[in-house]
């Protein structure tokens, strides 16, 4: 565990970046540090590895002070990932991942085979190994600079601003790699961003911080998002945030219909035999119960159903894995109001669900969010994707 | 113009034309090195200590405006009618353009690089030599082409203090014997030369920086000739 212990920097100019942050970082998950430019999320990130020394305070690494090892050993024990990557633009991606091994003295060979189980581990084509820094895309290079920062396998990565520099299609796929390595990995990882929507996806725990170095919150993001600390928190969260907060309730536990599902071979008993006082909609499947559109019951000819005629049914979404949001996303979009569910391997229809009945599970999840009161760890643990 | 006699080489010069060219190499090449030896270290003072650049750069330049022939006599009371005399103001002209050139060179290594670099451990002299240096020799050989051109049409002073200009003396010995072939021999001698030695450093640089980008490798190549080398080698060589 990484723990600050009213930690302050003050510059000889007076400035002061961090001003007595206390933060206990837990292990094996991440931790994000997010806040305004000049709030002194980098300043603290970067006193970890001691690039920056603190002028009050102590850091501790699993219980010693970080000034009782020589600096270098520190730092090669720490994984860094910064923002734009920072490679060597004269080593081929290769050595540049071999980088910390070979110092540490692990011969050529070994850290070069290291390097390459390495490019796989993050996503990277072993055909890139001998080119260089300049060939690569902005997330290609950010690729290899996780792969860089993880190759002597430390159990600290400090990752200031990583995504921050490319496109958010781009971003976004780096975030779900990360997720998914630190999965496999469960390194202890402190993460710097200005974006509360990364924050909030990414972390286990946030700490949001203030200009001036302040600590404002430090919570899981749900109770973050569910209840601010104070108005700056509040007003940094942004507007949307009880839309956000329910990517944190699991769209497993709704209501699905199935009465309004038929196939597009359907009989004129099927659809006649549609109860129009639940859903004013039929939803047509192919024979295989993929979805392919919404119609009214009156305009649909038994044996002569024609596919393109039908309303677009939009994006569906899955109940096991996507959230609340997902689901009240596809209803939103949706020409009929009418969300449709799908399993996750097949895309076969399960169901369909109105935005009444997502709302009425709004209501009960918040109603059960205020239950928790003084149980913060409960949403956390709901965390689904999505 | 006599030009059955363009390489018979008068007796008093010592040499043939061959070793007269090896004699004006060894003469410029050597103070362009001595300078590379020691600008590397000064130039890395001054990036590390950003207030002693200025000064640097001041004594440089001023001891760049100091005639040759000014340093011949201060020197020939310690150093006599040799070669050392001809190469040490040349070792202090080069510093005027290679220090500049390793300091810009160093300094255009990204932030992100360095922060990179130590945040892994790098202390800073692994840091000078495994990322720094390397990351500046397009700079550096921008500046040693320059200098590499300079000294081999400067050399040629070195005939002043009699018979110590290599292919220069040539020029010395057309005067005497009027015989002006000897000069354009020594000219034309010295630009191949030069044009030589300068593509001899593109090619090393093309061999020591695979990870350019080809097409901002131009623009660099482009950047440093901007004083264009051999001309400013036949013009030095004139004066």
């Amino acid at each position: 565990m990484i723990r600050i212990d009213s930690v302050t920097k003050r510059y000889p100019d007076g400035t002061v970046a961090v001003d007595r942050l206390s933060l206990e970082i837990p292990d094996r998950s991440i931790t994000v540090l997010v806040g305004p430019s000049g709030c002194g999320k980098t300043t603290t990130l970067r006193m970890i590895n001691r690039m920056v020394e603190p002028s009050e305070g102590t850091i501790l690494l699993d219980g010693v002070d970080i000034q009782q090892q020589p600096v270098n050993t520190l730092r090669r024990s720490m994984g860094y990932v910064i923002q734009n990557a920072g490679l060597f633009q004269h080593r081929t991606i290769l050595d540049n991942i071999a980088t910390v091994p070979r110092m540490l003295g692990w011969g050529k060979e070994k850290s070069r085979a290291r390097a390459r189980e390495l490019m796989e581990r993050v996503g990277l084509d072993g055909a890139l190994a001998k080119r260089y820094p300049y060939q690569l895309s902005g997330g290609q290079q950010q690729r290899v600079g996780v792969a860089r920062a993880l190759a002597a396998d430390p159990p600290v990565l400090l990752m200031d601003e990583p995504f921050s520099a490319v496109d958010p299609v781009v971003r976004k796929g780096l975030q779900d790699e990360l997720l998914r390595i630190q999965e496999e990995l469960g390194k202890t990882i402190v993460f710097v961003t200005h974006d509360i929507d990364e924050a909030v996806k990414l972390g286990t725990m946030v700490a949001v911080m203030r200009t001036g170095g302040h600590l404002a919150q430090f919570a899981p993001p749900a109770e973050l998002l569910s209840h601010p600390a104070d108005a700056f928190v509040e007003d940094f969260l942004g507007a949307d945030r009880g839309i956000r907060r329910l990517s944190f309730f699991p769209a497993a536990g709704l209501e699905l219909l199935t009465a309004p599902v038929v196939p597009i071979d359907a009989t004129a008993e099927q659809i006649a035999a549609h109860d129009t006082t639940d859903a004013p909609y039929l939803l047509v499947t192919d024979p295989d119960g993929k979805p392919l559109g919404w119609s009214e019951p009156q305009d649909l000819t038994a044996g002569d159903i024609k596919a393109e005629e039908l309303l677009p049914c939009g994006r569906p979404f899955v109940p096991g894995t996507d959230s609340l949001r997902a689901a009240l996303d596809c209803a939103v979009l949706s020409p009929t109001g009418w969300a449709v569910a799908v399993d996750a391997d097949g895309g076969r229809v399960t169901g369909v669900v109105s935005q009444q009945t997502i709302a009425e599970a709004i209501r009960g999840a918040h109603a059960e969010g205020r239950e928790d009161d003084g149980r913060p760890e409960g949403p956390a643990d709901m965390k689904v994707a999505g | 113009m006599n030009w059955d006699r363009f390489f018979d080489i008068p007796s008093d010069l010592q040499h043939s034309w061959f070793g007269l060219i090896g004699l004006h190499l060894r003469e410029a090449l050597l103070p362009v090195l001595a300078g590379l030896v020691i600008s590397l270290p000064l130039a890395q003072l001054c990036v590390r200590f950003r207030w002693l650049y200025p000064p640097v750069l001041w004594v440089t330049t001023v001891l760049y405006a100091v005639p040759s022939l000014a340093f011949f006599v201060l020197l020939i009371d310690y150093t006599g009618q040799t070669e050392l005399t001809v190469m040490i103001p040349l070792t202090v002209y080069s510093l005027v353009v290679l220090v500049p050139a390793i300091v810009d060179g160093v300094r255009t290594v990204p932030q992100e690089t360095l922060a990179a670099a130590k945040a892994m451990g790098f202390g800073p002299v692994r840091r000078y030599v495994q990322v720094q240096l390397p990351i500046a020799v397009p700079a550096i050989i921008a500046g040693l082409r320059v200098a590499t051109v300079s000294s081999i049409s400067l050399v040629s002073v070195g005939a002043l203090i009699g018979n110590q200009g290599a292919l220069g003396n040539m020029i010395n010995d057309a005067n005497i014997y009027n015989r002006p072939e000897l000069a354009l021999n020594a000219v034309l001698t010295m630009a191949v030369l030069a044009i030589l030695a300068d593509g001899a450093l593109v090619a090393v640089r093309l061999l020591l920086t695979p990870w350019m980008p080809r097409r901002t490798s131009r623009r660099t190549t482009r950047k440093a000739d901007r004083p264009d080398p051999a001309a400013a080698a036949l013009e030095d060589a004139v004066r």
